[in-house]
C-alpha cells in the first residue's frame, strides 16, 4: 500500500517536472483532507460557531474567490498577476457584467428572470452612439434620455409579467428577440462610428463627443477606470434599495412567498413592475458605457450577456427560487468569475478553454450553494 | 356458520404525525357490495386512515387483511394493483392529456419496444365508459370536460384495474343536482357488480341516501359502525361530536360597541372557477368587541367569506358592505388593510408568513407604510416593534433576526397574529387561529382574543373545533355550500345543532 503510494506521488512530480513546492504542499494538503474528512466534519458539528459560518452562503463565496485568487497567485504568468494594471483590466472588462448583475440580482430575488438585458444594453448603446456622434447631443441630454428608453424597455416585460400573468422567462425572452432586432433596424444593420462616407462620396470623421472622453478616462493616477467606479456605484445603489428602501424588503417578500406579501399588502404588480424597470436602466447604464468604451454603437453588443449575467449572480449564491440572496453575494459572484476569466487568459489560454472552465465553475459553485437547506 | 371474511378489514390502526396523534386504534370493515360512509368532523382521521389504505402513510401500526390475507402497502402503486382505488377531491387526472391516455396513465398496454397497442385500449375504455353511461370524445383533453366528468373518468380509470374498493372523497362537492343523481346511479351499479365503496361526505342527506353501512371517527378513534338504516340520526350526531366541552377555554365576555362591520348579500364566486359561487348571498354584522363564529365544514365557503370581504379575489365580489359605517368595495388586501382590516388565513404556512425572513420583517410586514413613511426602513423601529410584541404575545423565539422557518408552529402563528396587530385593525377576520398550534399556545391566543375585543376590535373567527367555537363566540352562523343555514345566540347552542346545520339542515334565524 504505501509501496503503491509512493510510486504514484513519484509518478506525479516526475509527470510534471516543473511542479512546484506549492503544487505539492497543496496536493499533500488536499489528500490529508480527504483521509480525514469524517474528522473533520465531526470537528465542525461540534463547533456550531463555525459549522454555522460555512453554511452561510457569503462564506462560501468568499471561499470559492480566495481559492481562485491562490490560483492567480499560482499561475501568476510571470507576475502578471501581481501587478495592478491585471486587476483593473478585469475591472473594466467586467464591469458591463457587474452592471447587469446588478439589475439581475434584485429580478431573481423575486424569483423572476431577465432575458433581455444584453438586447436592451444594445439597443440602449446604439441609441446613444447615435445621439452622440451623429447628432452630437451633450452627455447631460443623451445619458438621462438613453437611460429612460432602457427603464421603459424594463417596464414593458414588468408590465407583462405583473399585469398580464406571464411568466418572466417568456415575457422577457419576447422583449430579447424584440429589442435586439430593435437594434438592428435602428441602425440598418451597421456599426455606428465616427467614420461615414457623405453622399458625395467624400468620408467624414465626426469629432469624438467629450463624453466618450469621460467614459473611457481613467482616475486615480490611471488606477481605475471610470466604468468601474459606475459599477461600484451600480453596487451601492442596489444595496440601499435591498437592504436600506421599503422596496427592498418588498422586493425580498415577494421573492419568498408572493401570496402571502400580497394578502400583506405588499402592491406586487407595482412593486415587479419597478423591478424590471430598474433592470432596464442598468442595462442602460452598461449600455452607455460600452458605448463609450468602443467609441461606436454596435447592434450585436451584450449578445449573450444576459447569461452570464445570470451565471454571476448564481455563483455568488443568490437562489433563483427568490427570496434568498443578496447584493454583496453578486459581487463575489462577479469577482470569482471575472478573475477565473483573467488569470485564463493571462496564461494564455483561448476561449474554448475559458468556457469550459466556466461551465465548470458554474457547477461547482451551484453544488456547493445547495449544502444549505 | 362462520360468515364469510370481510373483503378488507383494518384495525388498530394508529398513526402520529410528529408526535401528535392522528389516528388511535382505529378500525375500518368492509364487506363486498356495499357502500361505507367514513363520516367525522374535520380533522377526525378520516382522510389519514384513507391515506394508510391507498399506501400514501406507510408507518403506521395495526393490521390491514384483504380478503383475509394480510397485506401491507409500501407505495400507492402497491395498494392499486391489490385493487384499491381511491378518488380523490383534487382529481389525479393529467388535464391537457386525453381520455383514454389518462384511463390507462402508467398501464398503457404496449407491445415490444414500448409500442402503444392503442387499438384494444380505444376499444376496452369505451366499453367502460358505455357502462357507466357516459358518452365522450375519448381524444379530447379532460380539461375541457365539466368537474363530474372528469370524475366519471376517474372511476372509469379504477374500473379499467379492476378496483375491487373504491374511496370516494367528498365526490359530489363540485356536482350539480343531476349530475350528483348520475353518481347515485353509477354507485348502485357499482356496488350491484360487488365493488366495495368508501364515500367520505360532510353532507346529512347524502350520506342517509348513499350509505349501507356507516363508520364513524372522532379524534383518531373508532367511535361505531352501525348499517344506516339502524341509526338514527341524532345518535349519528352524538357519535361525531361526543366530546364535552372543554371547560378550560375561557369564556368570552362582550363588550358590544357600535357596529363595525355590515355585510349584505355578498357573494363570492369560486376561486376554481366553477359555476356554483363559493359564497352565495351571505348577510352578517359584527359590532365592536363582539366575536362573531362561523362554523362550516369543508366546502362551506368561510373562508371564502373572509377571503372575499379582505380583497384577496380582487373585485370580483358583489354584495354592500359597510365598514365603520361606511361604504366599502372590496379591492385588494392592501386598501383592506388600510381601512382598518386584517385577515389571519388559515394556512400560515402558504399564505401567512414569508418563511425565509427574520421574524422581525414578517412582523413589520404588512404594517411598514406606518412603521417607515417615506423611501426608506427605520429598522431601530421595526426592532422595537418585534421586541414589544414578542413580549406581549410572549413569543418564544432566541434572537428577533432569526428567520420564523425555525420557529414552533404556535410561536409561528404569533408571529402572524403580531403581524396584523400591527396594522392596527377594527376588524379582525380570524381562520382557523389556533390550527397546528400546541394546547399552551392554543390558550395563550384564546386570551388574546379576549383582550383584543375589550379593547374594541371586531372579531369574526372561523375554527373547525366546535368547543372552541361555542366558548368563544357571542353569536355563530353555521355555513353550508356557500349559504348560511343557521344563527346562534351564545348559550343557546349546542355541537349537535351546529353539525346539523353544517351539514345542510336548516334551522328557523332566530
Amino acid at each position: 500500500m504505501t509501496e503503491a503510494l509512493t510510486t504514484a506521488w513519484e509518478w506525479i512530480t516526475r509527470a510534471h517536472g516543473h511542479l512546484l513546492i506549492v503544487d505539492q504542499v497543496v496536493i499533500a494538503l488536499a489528500v490529508v483532507a480527504f483521509l480525514a474528512r469524517h474528522r473533520i466534519r465531526r470537528w465542525l458539528q461540534s463547533h456550531e460557531a463555525i459549522s454555522r459560518g460555512f453554511s452561510s452562503p457569503f462564506v462560501r463565496a468568499l471561499l470559492a474567490l480566495g481559492l481562485i485568487m491562490l490560483l492567480g497567485c499560482r499561475f501568476n504568468a510571470d507576475g502578471a498577476f501581481f501587478h495592478w494594471s491585471t486587476h483593473r483590466d478585469m475591472f473594466r472588462s467586467y464591469s458591463f457584467f457587474g452592471i447587469l448583475a446588478c439589475g439581475m440580482t434584485v429580478v431573481i430575488l423575486t424569483a423572476g428572470i431577465d432575458l433581455s438585458v444584453g438586447s436592451i444594453l444594445g439597443f440602449v448603446g446604439v441609441v446613444f452612439a447615435h445621439m452622440a456622434i451623429r447628432w452630437q447631443w451633450s452627455g447631460w441630454l443623451a445619458i438621462p434620455l438613453c437611460l429612460a428608453i432602457g427603464a421603459a424597455l424594463g417596464a414593458v416585460s414588468g408590465a407583462l409579467i405583473a399585469r398580464f400573468r406571464m411568466q418572466p422567462f417568456i415575457a422577457t425572452l419576447a422583449m430579447m428577440v424584440f429589442a435586439r432586432g430593435l437594434a438592428r433596424y435602428v441602425t440598418s444593420n451597421y456599426k455606428i462610428g465616427r467614420n461615414v462616407i457623405l453622399p458625395d462620396n467624400t468620408p467624414f470623421r465626426y469629432p469624438n463627443p467629450p463624453v466618450f472622453d469621460l467614459l473611457d478616462s481613467k482616475i486615480l493616477w490611471d488606477n481605475v477606470h471610470f466604468s468601474t467606479l459606475v459599477m461600484l456605484g451600480c453596487f451601492a445603489l442596489t444595496w440601499i434599495l435591498l437592504t436600506r428602501l421599503r422596496v427592498g424588503r418588498h422586493i425580498y417578500a415577494i421573492g419568498g412567498n408572493e401570496e402571502a406579501a400580497r394578502l400583506s399588502g405588499v402592491p406586487t404588480a407595482a412593486v415587479k413592475v419597478f423591478v424590471y424597470a430598474l433592470c432596464g436602466l442598468f442595462c442602460a447604464v452598461a449600455g452607455i458605457c460600452f458605448t463609450g468604451q468602443a467609441t461606436q454603437g454596435d447592434p450585436d453588443a451584450g449578445f449573450t450577456y444576459e447569461l452570464t449575467a445570470i451565471a454571476m449572480v448564481v455563483i455568488g449564491g443568490t437562489s433563483l427560487m427568490g427570496g434568498r440572496g443578496g447584493i454583496g453575494l453578486t459581487f463575489l459572484g462577479v469577482l470569482i468569475f471575472g478573475y477565473l476569466d483573467k488569470i485564463l487568459s493571462i496564461n494564455g489560454q483561448g476561449t474554448e478553454i475559458r468556457f469550459m472552465f466556466t461551465g465548470l465553475i458554474i457547477v461547482i459553485a451551484v453544488l456547493l450553494q445547495r449544502g444549505e437547506k | 356458520m362462520f360468515p364469510p371474511p370481510p373483503l378488507l378489514r383494518m384495525a388498530s390502526i394508529s398513526k402520529s404525525f410528529g408526535g401528535v396523534p392522528a389516528l388511535v386504534d382505529a378500525q375500518l370493515e368492509l364487506r363486498a357490495g356495499e357502500v361505507h360512509v367514513l363520516a367525522g368532523e374535520n380533522g377526525a382521521g378520516k382522510s389519514t386512515l384513507i391515506k394508510i389504505l391507498a399506501g400514501v402513510h406507510t408507518d403506521h401500526t395495526g393490521t390491514i387483511e384483504l380478503r383475509g390475507e394480510p397485506v401491507r402497502f409500501l407505495s400507492p402503486q402497491e395498494a392499486f394493483a391489490a385493487g384499491i382505488s381511491v378518488i380523490h377531491q383534487e382529481l389525479s387526472l393529467v388535464p391537457p392529456m386525453s381520455v383514454v391516455d389518462n384511463v390507462f396513465l402508467g398501464r398503457e398496454r404496449s407491445g415490444p419496444g414500448g409500442w402503444m397497442r392503442r387499438a384494444p385500449q380505444r376499444r376496452s375504455c369505451r366499453g367502460l365508459l358505455e357502462r357507466l353511461g357516459l358518452v365522450v370524445d375519448l381524444d379530447r383533453p379532460v380539461e375541457e370536460f365539466p368537474i363530474s366528468v372528469q370524475q366519471m373518468i376517474e372511476i372509469t380509470k379504477a374500473l379499467a384495474f379492476d378496483a375491487q374498493i373504491i374511496v370516494m372523497d367528498e365526490p359530489t362537492s363540485a356536482l350539480t343536482e343531476p349530475e350528483v343523481e348520475r353518481l347515485f346511479a353509477v354507485i348502485d351499479d357499482l356496488r350491484e357488480r360487488g365493488c366495495a365503496i368508501v364515500y367520505i361526505s360532510h353532507k346529512m342527506d347524502e350520506i342517509f341516501r348513499v350509505a349501507d353501512r356507516i363508520t364513524v371517527l372522532r379524534d383518531g378513534r373508532h367511535i361505531g359502525t352501525a348499517p344506516a338504516a339502524e341509526l338514527p340520526r341524532d345518535r349519528f350526531i352524538h357519535w361525531m361530536v361526543g366530546r364535552e366541552l372543554d371547560e378550560q377555554i375561557p369564556h368570552h365576555t362582550p363588550h358590544r360597541g357600535e357596529e363595525r362591520l355590515v355585510v349584505e348579500e355578498f357573494t363570492v364566486p369560486d376561486p376554481g372557477g366553477r359555476q356554483r359561487p363559493a359564497v352565495d348571498g351571505v348577510s352578517l354584522h359584527v359590532r365592536a368587541g363582539e366575536i362573531l363564529g362561523i362554523a362550516g365544514l369543508q366546502g362551506s365557503g368561510a373562508s371564502e367569506l373572509l377571503g372575499g370581504l379582505f380583497g384577496a379575489f380582487g373585485r370580483c365580489t358583489r354584495g354592500e358592505v359597510t365598514l365603520l359605517g361606511e361604504p366599502f368595495i372590496p379591492t385588494s388586501p392592501r386598501r383592506s388593510i388600510e381601512r382598518g382590516l386584517a385577515l389571519l388565513t388559515n394556512d400560515r404556512k402558504t399564505t401567512g408568513l414569508i418563511l425565509g425572513m427574520s421574524l422581525t420583517h414578517n412582523t413589520t410586514l404588512a404594517s411598514l407604510p406606518r412603521h417607515s413613511p417615506g423611501l426608506w426602513l427605520r429598522h431601530g423601529a421595526e426592532r422595537a416593534c418585534a421586541a414589544r410584541h414578542m413580549e406581549t404575545l410572549r413569543i418564544r423565539a432566541t434572537d428577533p433576526g432569526m428567520t420564523v422557518s425555525s420557529l414552533s408552529g404556535g410561536n409561528q402563528q404569533k408571529v402572524v397574529l403580531a403581524k396584523w396587530l400591527e396594522t392596527q385593525p377594527r376588524v379582525l377576520l380570524l381562520d382557523e387561529p389556533t390550527r397546528g398550534v400546541d394546547v399552551g399556545a392554543k390558550h395563550e391566543i384564546y386570551e388574546l382574543m379576549n383582550r383584543w375585543t375589550a379593547e374594541g376590535i371586531a372579531i369574526v373567527l372561523i375554527t373547525s373545533e366546535l368547543p372552541e367555537l361555542i366558548a368563544l363566540s357571542d353569536r355563530i352562523i353555521v355555513m353550508h355550500r356557500g349559504v348560511i343555514t343557521a344563527e346562534f345566540a351564545h348559550g343557546d347552542v349546542d355541537q349537535g345543532r351546529i353539525l346539523h346545520a353544517a351539514m345542510g339542515h336548516r334551522e328557523e334565524h332566530p
